[in-house]
């Protein structure tokens, strides 16, 4: 094992660590995600065809809301003690940061959406497991979108004025191409159909989003730390 | 001399602009949709400009990581103000002329959602700009952001592209036609347009200098 990913994985496992003692964005984000998906039940009649054929606009909108609530904290849970400095200043690089910290929050943020999924699938009265492999891969793709932006943006807010305000607001728009393709795919998953050759370019374009910006963030993020 | 420079070419841009206006007035209604489709006439120019407004701050933004000089930072910030509020006219004109062509102001169409997404993506520049204090750490946050939002725009355009699209073929680049005359006036339009583009800029630009001068007399001023 190299020494990168040790480095990483040290990291990854004291956010985990600190977020699962503390539970305070976790259960944040997970009540929140409840409350959402009970407000949409007001939004429109919750009949099993109608609920199937909008089922990935709601559930994205539900995933990305919950999850900047995860990720404000990432970076934010530093600040005190100047937690935030003395991990700049350890003698890993920036990348070996970024990457485990992002790592971190994929797994809180998957850990939410996955208690949300059945959530819905109960309250709606959706049975969404029939293509379930297919589903799991989209979301794990497009959760990576969300959580890459989202880790290099919490870090790039963290210590400006509107922190909370800021992330959302810089992250969806980036977000839009892979929320777009997510809510297609998992609309269409969720239905029972599986990806074919007419909606597999949704899938591309999640896989290439995903590899851009980790490309582009693992570059970037020195610059973002050491300006900050 | 710059002063000479910016006048000069905000002449050209104002004359150039006013003789186009006055040639395309005189052109007879197009056949199917009337006198409104000579909109286009701003409308295309407008978002042409923007996107090119878009690529020279990614470059300005990539210049300033490199070299951290702050008159790329101002260049940046110049130039992204100037193509937003030129997007924001290709919005209206655009929703304009939806309003006389298909009956209503806006759809969710591939063109016009990917110049919402865009708009909101540079939109979200200009917020990240105010909310941070420290020159250097806002330049650099800056321009960061700036490079995220460039790459995204081919995304963006794409994958609405696959999604739906009901607006009207482009005349240059696929589809319609467009009569000689027309073409002409249409290439000296866009040239006008990117003249005003280039004017805006140089104006904003000497503000940001100036306010530069003025920050630091003032840190002066403090330290005394």
């Amino acid at each position: 094992m190299t020494a990168f990913v040790r480095q990483v994985l040290v990291i990854m496992a004291k956010d985990l660590r600190a977020e699962l003692r503390t539970k305070e964005a976790i259960n944040a984000s997970l009540s929140f995600a409840l409350v959402v998906l009970l407000l949409f039940s007001f939004a429109f009649d919750p009949s099993e065809e109608t609920t199937r054929e909008i089922s990935g606009g709601l559930l994205w909108i539900v995933f990305a809301f919950a999850g900047t609530l995860l990720l404000n904290r990432s970076f934010a849970r530093e600040l005190n003690n100047d937690c935030l400095d003395a991990l700049i200043s350890a003698p890993i690089s920036g990348a070996a940061l970024f990457l485990g910290k992002a790592l971190a929050n994929y797994l809180l943020v998957l850990a939410v959406e996955l208690i949300a999924l059945p959530l819905f699938g109960v309250f709606y009265n959706v049975r969404w497991t029939s293509q379930f492999w297919q589903l799991m891969m989209v979301i794990f793709l497009a959760t990576w979108g969300m959580t890459v932006t989202g880790t290099i943006f919490s870090a790039l807010t963290v210590n400006i004025r509107l922190r909370e305000v800021m992330l959302p607001i810089l992250n969806f728009p980036i977000l839009i191409p892979a929320l777009l393709g997510a809510m297609q795919l998992t609309s269409s998953l969720v239905a029972g159909n599986p990806i074919t050759s007419a909606n597999d370019s949704w899938l591309k374009m999640l896989i290439g989003f995903d590899v851009m910006y980790t490309a582009v963030s693992v570059a970037l993020v020195e610059t973002v730390l050491v300006g900050g | 001399m710059r002063d000479k420079i910016l006048y000069i070419i905000a002449a050209v841009a104002v004359l150039l602009l006013a003789r186009d206006i006055y040639l395309f007035t005189g052109f007879p209604p197009e056949r199917n949709q009337g006198v409104i489709f000579k909109i286009i006439f701003f409308h295309v120019p407008m978002a042409i400009t923007a996107l090119t407004c878009a690529m020279v701050a990614f470059v300005a933004s990539v210049l300033f990581l490199i070299t951290k000089r702050f008159q790329f930072d101002a260049l940046a910030v110049a130039v992204t103000e100037v193509g937003l509020a030129f997007l924001a006219g290709n919005l209206i004109t655009g929703s304009i002329w939806g309003r006389v062509a298909w009956g209503i102001w806006w759809t969710w169409d591939a063109r016009l959602t990917s110049a919402l997404v865009c708009w909101l993506l540079y939109a979200g520049y200009l917020m990240l700009r105010n909310a941070i204090e420290e020159p250097t750490q806002r330049a650099t946050f800056a321009a960061v952001f700036s490079i995220f939002a460039f790459i995204d725009v081919p995304i963006v355009i794409f994958s609405i592209k696959w999604w739906r699209t009901q607006h009207p073929q482009p005349v240059f680049w696929g589809g319609g036609s467009f009569p000689p005359d027309w073409k002409a006036v249409f290439g000296w339009q866009m040239l006008a347009i990117m003249l005003l583009g280039v004017v805006f800029t140089m104006v904003r630009l000497r503000q940001e200098q100036f306010q530069r001068e003025i920050d630091s007399l003032r840190r002066m001023a403090h330290a005394l």
